[in-house]
This record gives structure tokens, C-alpha cells and sequence, in this order.
């Protein structure tokens, strides 16, 4: 049983397989930029109190399930996900959808997917990839962040299709219900929402934990992480920012990069709107994330750890919160 | 960031595969390049392993001293806390607390054990012995 799907590789797993999904509805108009934009994919947020594998729980994107969400919804396409409690009905759902030629987007668990290296391998649940195929006792997959499409034997895919922890996938399977086609009117729409989404995302979520605000309230407690923390483990907790910020999946510069070729792609859809001096703001502020990434480096390889380092560092952050602001604040105004 | 200035640093990743970057060209208009890697985070990722293999090792020590049964090694051999060995065996957090007194870990029985070795993807043997098969 093989299903027409080629693998293409992409910077984020969601985006890329929304992107991927949608190949054959949107003739591959739908890019991986414009998956993320359309999916209102850009975000930032720290949550308070709570810890992730020793650290502070940070994260440059939208919650997991979001980007494929609402870029289907905006574009028109309906929707089909599901989640089980029991695996065996998981799999017996995925055959089938793969018996009827569908290809599906599947969330997983990273820690025992057999085909990352080592290193990457923490108990991190929103990892989602795409299953194609079957082949002898194998499942064709393609996973968006690999250059090549692999395979994954049964057992192996209902391992990671069943990872424990936070936000566990349960056997969390969606794809595109229909094969309606896109039009270039709906794209602009869509396009227009998910601006707007994001805007608000970024500007108007109350409290100081998420958005640019949080950018800026990251950047304060920085400055205090020296003393509260001590050198060492705030070298830990800056590693962490910037394992989240850059590592596989970001594109680069904590998202931002794409979300600068998202409104650099939707410029030509809706002209005369500056969408590309918006698009160089957004490129600004991920040359800033990398430039903040290597300060950090700084620290926790042991060449810097004063607090005057601290401060600059915390005020990198406020910087960019400050860039971003401005971004999002162009995008505001705009009038449709 | 301009395409040219893409790092190659080869990372652990890079060994398997290379990731996708987003970038500009000369014009200014943006483009994705492969990377192998970028050595600001392959540091990070170093020094958050720098720190779990710490635990490992003070873990390790804590079960010699009979402070901790061999639940607490296997814990940070395999990065769970006690909400995600929660999940994959059944019990609750409590229960698991308790298990991580060496005393009460040695009266469990096979079939809790058992559940235990399943988490962690190991024999249950090697669990009461601390053995660490590398996979």
C-alpha cells in the first residue's frame, strides 16, 4: 500500500506538516511560512511555577495542535483529529485512514523516537510527523525536520504515539477531511486572520507571562537569576532559553525568521500594505534572539558571569520585546 | 541573517541530518539554507547533559548509601519525575514517594517491579541491580 505523498523537508514540525498536508488542496501554495502565519504560529510565553526538565518552562510558538487547527479552519478546509485512550483502536484508526489512500499528521513523544540522535532525545510530547504508508511490518514516515522519509516498525510508533508526560499526544491523529481546493481569495483571508490572531497573541493577552510582555518580563528576572539562582544553574536556565529558542525546529531566531518569510510571501498575495517593512522588523528581532543566544553562550561556557553580564543579557530581551512591540503594533493599524 | 552567515558548526544533529534555516539572500528577500549546526547551541545542549549525567551520578551515590532505592537512578537515567513515572506505570505520585525508600522498594513485588522495568525499558532485574545496558 503506498499513498502519493512526497517528503519534504521543512524548519517546524507542525507547520511543515500542515504545509504538507495540505500539498495536494492548495497545489503547494500553502509554504511553511504560510502555514505558520496563517496558523498564528508565532508567540512567546514563560510560565510561572513550573519547570521543565530543570528549567524554566519557555516557549517561542503556539501550543502544539494550533498551526494545523487554524490554518485548515481559515482556509475552509474541515478537519478530522482524534485522540484515543485505547491503542489498539489507534492503530486500527490509522490503517484505515492509510487504506483509504490519506495520509495523516500523527503527534508524538520525542523520548523514544528510534531515529534522533541521543542528545535530543528529552520527554518533549509535541513532535508531530506524518504517516504515509505501510510497507511489510514498517510505517512509511515522514517527519518534516529529517531530510529524508524513514520508517518506524509498529511497536515503535505506538510507543511514541503513547509517550506519558506533559501534553501526551494519546494517539493524536488529524488530517484535512476533504480534497476541496484552495483559492487565492481564500488564502488572503485566511492570511488576514492569522495576523490578526497573532497580534493579539503578542499585544493583548493580560498579565505579564505571555507575549511581548513576557519577552520584557524574561528580560527583568534575568537580571536577577545571578543572585537568586547562583552562577552556575543560571547558566542552566540560559541554556535553556536558547535550546528553545534555536534548536531544531525554530527555523532560527526563535521563529521569528519565518514569521519574517511568512509576511514577506503574504505581501504578494495583499500589496500595498508594507507587509515587507514589517517582514525586516521581524528579521531584526531574530538577528537580536541570535546575538542575546551568543551572550548567553558566553555565560554558560564560563568565559562571562558577572552581573554586569547578567544585565546586559536581561536587557537584550527588553530590547527585543521592544522591536517586537513596534512590529506588531505596524501590524495593528493596518487597515484592511 | 543573511544566508552567507548561516553557521555550519557540526552538532549532533548535523551527524544524522541537517536542519532548515530560514535566511536572506543578497536582495533581501528570504530563502531556506541547510545547516549542520550552530556550536552556541550544540554548548547548550552540552551543558544541560553536563547536568542530568551530575544527577545520574549523585543518584547513583544516594542508592550505594542506601539513602534512595534504585527507582531514584533510573529516574534521572531516564529524565522523569515522579507526574511522568506517574503516567507511564499507573501509580500515583505517592506511591512512587514511597517506593523511593530503599526499604519499602525491596518488599515490592514482582508485578509492581514489573511495571516499574516497563517504564523505564529495562529487565527487572536490572533495576534491583542498577545495570545499565546503553541503547
Amino acid at each position: 500500500m503506498k499513498i502519493d505523498f512526497e517528503h519534504r523537508q521543512a524548519a517546524h514540525c507542525e507547520s511543515g506538516v500542515t504545509s504538507n498536508l495540505l500539498y495536494t488542496n492548495s497545489n503547494g501554495k500553502i509554504t511553511e511560512p504560510l502555514a505558520f502565519g496563517i496558523g498564528a504560529g508565532l508567540f512567546y510565553v514563560h510560565i510561572p511555577f513550573i519547570k521543565i526538565n530543570n528549567g524554566p518552562a519557555i516557549a517561542f510558538r503556539t501550543l502544539p495542535g494550533h498551526i494545523f487547527n487554524r490554518t485548515c479552519k481559515s482556509l475552509g478546509i474541515p478537519v478530522v483529529r482524534k485522540k484515543f485512550y485505547s491503542k489498539e483502536k489507534a492503530q486500527a484508526f490509522l490503517n484505515e485512514c492509510l487504506t483509504n489512500g490519506k495520509p495523516v499528521g500523527c503527534q508524538v513523544g520525542v523520548y523514544y523516537l528510534p531515529y534522533f540522535p541521543k542528545e535530543y532525545r528529552f520527554h518533549f510530547n509535541a513532535h508531530n510527523l506524518i504517516v504515509y504508508g505501510q510497507k511489510d511490518d514498517n510505517y512509511l514516515v515522514s517527519d518534516p525536520i529529517m531530510e529524508n522519509a524513514t520508517t518506524l516498525g509498529t511497536y515503535e510508533l505506538e510507543r511514541v504515539r503513547f509517550a506519558k508526560g506533559a501534553l501526551a499526544p494519546k494517539g493524536h491523529i488529524y488530517y484535512p477531511k476533504t480534497a476541496a481546493k484552495i483559492t487565492d481569495d481564500q488564502i488572503r483571508l485566511a492570511i488576514k486572520s492569522g495576523i490578526k490572531k497573532n497580534v493579539y497573541n503578542m499585544l493583548s493577552i493580560p498579565g505579564s507571562f505571555a507575549g511581548v510582555s513576557g519577552i520584557k518580563n524574561t528580560g527583568l528576572k534575568i537580571k536577577k537569576w545571578r543572585d537568586q539562582l547562583g552562577l552556575e544553574k543560571a547558566g542552566l536556565y540560559l541554556a535553556q532559553l536558547v535550546r528553545m529558542q534555536e534548536e531544531i525546529g525554530t527555523g532560527g531566531g526563535g521563529f521569528r525568521y519565518i514569521y519574517g518569510a511568512f509576511l514577506q510571501e503574504a505581501e504578494a498575495y495583499l500589496p500595498g500594505y508594507q507587509l515587507t517593512d514589517s517582514s525586516n522588523l521581524f528579521t531584526q528581532a531574530g538577528d537580536m534572539w541570535r546575538t542575546s543566544a551568543v551572550h548567553a553562550a558566553g555565560i554558560y561556557k564560563g568565559r562571562l558571569g558577572s552581573q554586569a553580564d547578567f544585565d546586559i543579557m536581561g536587557d537584550y530581551l527588553i530590547e527585543i520585546a521592544g522591536v517586537e512591540k513596534r512590529a506588531f503594533e505596524t501590524l495593528k493599524k493596518i487597515k484592511w | 541573517m543573511k544566508k552567507d552567515e548561516i553557521p555550519q558548526d557540526l552538532g549532533a544533529l548535523g551527524k544524522i541530518t541537517k536542519e532548515v534555516c530560514y535566511a536572506t539572500d543578497s536582495s533581501g528577500k528570504y530563502t531556506t539554507e541547510l545547516s549542520t549546526g550552530w556550536d552556541v547551541k550544540t554548548t547548550a545542549l552540552d551543558v544541560a547533559w553536563t547536568d542530568i549525567e551530575k544527577r545520574i551520578a549523585s543518584a547513583k551515590q544516594k542508592v550505594i548509601n542506601k539513602e534512595a532505592s534504585p527507582l531514584l537512578f533510573f529516574m534521572e537515567y531516564r529524565l522523569m519525575d515522579t507526574s511522568i513515572l506517574a503516567d507511564y506505570t499507573g501509580f500515583w505520585q505517592w506511591q512512587i514517594k514511597r517506593h523511593l525508600k530503599p526499604e519499602i522498594f525491596s518488599n515490592l513485588s514482582e508485578k509492581k517491579l514489573q511495571k516499574y522495568a516497563e517504564a523505564f525499558n529495562i529487565k527487572v532485574n536490572d533495576l534491583k541491580t542498577m545495570t545499565v545496558h546503553e541503547d
